[in-house]
């Protein structure tokens, strides 16, 4: 064995694909199968896609590194059932391009956070953290309530979503737009098309309060309101979900 | 440094500036509306300066043939300096958000230092900038005198060193803007990615073009790892970063993975960069610059081979422990934690083979602060990949993940082991590259080993405090049977700790601060040596093992 190895390590060639071949198996092994075995991810036929205005808020989350203190992921342990809901499940988290699972908890995880706490709660908690709960070591973002949110790229979201996996519709694409302002002014025409195209219960709301103004406040609020709410999955026995 | 290009060189950097200016340019154009536009700028600017340089050089006489006799070392000088420069900013960044924990209002009310934004400048300006730069230039360094080679592309070496510190600029500025992909250690966009894939394939050929003419019958250990980090780093790299941007004029883009599939990607990728990244270019700084300093061959030619492909095969398998009680599937989290543990039999051979050499050599430990940052590192490589193994342990990992004590796991690897050696390599090179007889000062790197070593200690210990009493606090339950701690009550608890933890980097960033003025001092004041050849250290021959 040594003595084959005296061989390979003359030649740079050899030792270079040996490294290639050893570092890759691991990799096939574990990753390519989650791609093929069809139990990896459950089956949830209500699972919803997200909304554009949702969609926004997400990338909100990611801009501000969000993920980098709370997790999105729900362990089977019996404390984080009790603390923050069902466990997560795989099918949960099938549209988020990238996974926002996260690894570290400074702040609590948020999985489950989608219709906890009012707007108004989540509104001033991001103004100003502290003045909600005095313990809280998290930064304030007033800026989000300031900064209108950008609309005018948000077919090109849905669509690169699209290109990716995410199923879409064209008329969801085309009237991202109009979308994104109708779920957050409930009295505008455009509300309508909203639950047209994402169903009944999405939340059409004012959610930083003021619905004459589009900001990057709605968004984010928007989002922290539908964690854990894109389907009932998680509620339903596990054998149900298994079938 | 243009001086020393060939006139052929000239004109490709002429060829390959032009083209970055176009490039940004183009970004600039069309990247209206988002971060696109500032790097479009940025690389606009850089490259236009790129050229001044160039054009200014371009009529030099031609360089010395005589040069081709010696190294190629001037990149790696550059090297050294800017990963000091990196540790410094990537440091500072370290302390701040330390300190933005036990204070949060540290940010000052703006957008561009909230702790999401600052913490990826933390892990990226230490781990790519301070880490990356001590690499190439310890690699280049290593297998021009492993191999009784110079380096042939001149050119090549600087578009490395150069376009690699453009890629790190790339990425923090992005931060501070918003810019990123949300993978933990592969945050830059799209953009970015494609640069580092560029920038990589140069390094590979440079490396394998020196090895082809290499005058050692044999590649030497420290060359396999090198080896191990250029090409398994740019597998990882560049399956994580698959992604489809909204467009070619914006900065944002889309994972093509989604889900439980792009965790275990994700993982495999963090905790691979981990293992090649932070971990096998690290072991192959230590297989030469600790053996040298020692004046010891390697204990074990045979340990090397065992851990180098036991590091190699089995670390691939691990990063689903990263993932237990998640909803991945179990049989994943399983081959994880399996693997997690026996991949203690080969870290434990090599921090053994480290030790092991210094036989014969303690009296220099004792002596010698640098051989002791050489020591200690080993020391901490040890320690570390046992807690790695652990902590991988499922049972264990349900106390101890989302943890502090995650943090402070990677902080005895990321202090105790990667910038230490680091730092004994920089510390035992830069005489020899700068042609000195010694460091300026041997008192200052003393300074320099204790600030490190009780930074560590302190930063290590907190954490495990913190994290321990965090894991504690949110599994524990009344008698009654009901959950005793609410959240914010681990919150409440984690202050003293959080102070501690800032107070040991801010020793750690001490430190690395005397080490840069140490340096300087030692380029402009320091003698040289008596005698050009006693400087130089011994040739890869007398550092094969001694059976």
């Amino acid at each position: 064995m040594f003595g084959l190895h005296q061989r390979l390590e003359r030649r740079t060639l050899a030792l270079s694909l040996a490294i290639i071949v050893a570092a890759s198996i691991g990799g096939l092994v574990e990753i390519a199968p989650l791609f093929t075995i069809h139990q990896t991810v459950e089956d949830a036929p209500d699972m919803r896609v997200y909304t554009p205005l949702e969609l926004a808020g997400r990338n909100i989350y990611i801009r501000e590194g969000c993920y980098a203190c709370h997790s999105q992921m729900i362990r089977t342990l019996r404390d984080e059932v009790e603390r923050y809901g069902p466990y997560s499940l795989a099918v949960e988290s099938k549209y988020d391009h990238p996974m926002l699972w996260g690894s570290k908890r400074t702040g609590p995880d948020l999985a489950r956070l989608g219709g906890k706490y009012s707007d108004a709660w989540h509104v001033a908690h991001l103004e100003s953290p502290r003045a909600v709960v005095p313990e809280s070591v998290m930064p304030a973002y007033r800026w989000l309530s300031r900064n209108p949110l950008r609309v005018s790229d948000l077919p090109a979201h849905l669509r690169a979503q699209k290109a990716v996996g995410v199923p879409y519709s064209d008329a969801m694409i085309a009237h991202a737009e109009q979308d994104a302002f109708g779920q957050s002014a409930p009295d505008s025409p455009q509300a309508a098309g909203v639950t047209a195209r994402y169903g009944e219960a999405t939340n059409l709301r004012a959610f930083d309060g003021r619905p004459d103004r589009l900001t990057e406040m709605d968004a984010l609020v928007a989002y922290l309101q539908i964690l854990g709410r894109l389907t009932d999955a998680a509620h339903r026995p596990v054998a149900a979900v298994a079938r | 440094m243009i001086a020393e290009l060939t006139r052929g060189e000239r004109q490709a950097a002429l060829i390959i500036l032009c083209v970055l200016a176009f490039t940004g340019l183009l970004m600039a154009g069309f990247g209206r509306e988002s971060a696109l536009d500032f790097h479009g700028a940025l690389v606009l600017a850089l490259s236009v300066a790129g050229l001044f340089a160039v054009i200014r050089g371009y009529y030099a006489p031609p360089p010395d043939p005589a040069r081709l006799r010696e190294y190629f070392d001037a990149p790696g000088r550059a090297g050294i300096l800017l990963a000091m420069g990196w540790a410094v900013i990537g440091m500072f960044f370290g302390v701040w958000v330390a300190a933005l924990l036990a204070w949060p209002d540290l940010n000052f009310d703006s957008e561009f230092t909230s702790f999401g934004r600052i913490r990826p400048i933390h892990t990226t300006g230490v781990i790519f900038g301070f880490g990356g730069n001590a690499l190439i230039a310890t690699s280049f360094y290593v297998m021009q005198r492993t191999s009784r080679a110079r380096i042939r592309d001149q050119l090549g070496a600087w578009f490395v060193l150069l376009g690699y510190n453009l890629f790190c600029l790339l990425a923090v500025t992005g931060y501070a803007l918003g810019v990123t992909q949300s993978k933990e250690y592969a945050e830059p966009e799209w953009y970015a990615d494609l640069w580092l894939v560029v920038v990589w394939v140069v390094y590979f050929a440079i490396y394998l073009r020196t090895l082809a003419h290499r005058k050692e019958p044999h590649i030497y250990v420290a060359n396999w790892y090198y080896l191990a980090f250029i090409l398994v780093v740019a597998m990882l790299h560049i399956v994580n970063n698959l992604a489809f941007p909204i467009s070619l004029g914006s900065d944002k883009s889309y994972s093509l993975f989604a889900g439980v599939q792009d965790a275990l990607t994700e993982w495999w990728y963090g905790h691979n960069a981990v293992a090649f990244f932070l971990t096998s270019g690290f072991l192959g700084m230590m297989y030469y610059f600790l053996p040298v300093r020692a004046g010891r061959p390697i204990y074990s030619y045979r340990m090397s081979i065992i851990s180098f492909w036991g590091i190699t095969f089995m670390y691939m398998w691990v990063g689903s422990h990263h993932l237990h009680y998640t909803a991945l599937p179990q049989w994943v989290q399983t081959l994880g934690m399996t693997f997690s543990i026996v991949l203690l039999v080969p870290s434990w051979g090599s921090a053994a083979n480290a030790l092991l050499t210094l036989n014969g050599a303690w009296h220099k430990v004792r002596d010698d602060a640098t051989l002791r940052f050489m020591m200690v590192s080993a020391v901490f490589y040890g320690l570390t990949t046992f807690e790695g193994s652990f902590l991988a342990i499922r049972s264990v990992n349900s106390l101890s993940h989302y943890t502090d004590w995650t943090v402070g796991h990677v902080h005895a690897g990321a202090l105790g082991w990667v910038a230490m050696i680091s730092f004994g390599a920089i510390y035992a090179s830069v005489p020899w590259l700068w042609k000195r007889e010694r460091m300026y000062s041997t008192r200052l790197v003393e300074a320099h080993f204790w600030l490190a070593l009780g930074g560590t200690v302190v930063y290590v210990v907190a954490m495990w405090n913190s994290g321990i009493i965090q894991g504690l606090m949110w599994r524990t339950y009344t008698e009654s049977g009901t959950l005793a701690y609410s959240f914010v009550d681990s919150v409440a608890a984690m202050h003293p700790y959080y102070i501690a933890r800032a107070f040991g980097g801010l020793l750690f960033l001490t430190g690395a601060v005397i080490g840069c003025v140490n340096i300087a001092l030692t380029i402009r004041h320091a003698p040289a040596p008596a005698a050009a050849a006693d400087a130089e250290p011994p040739a890869a021959g007398q550092l094969q093992p001694a059976e």
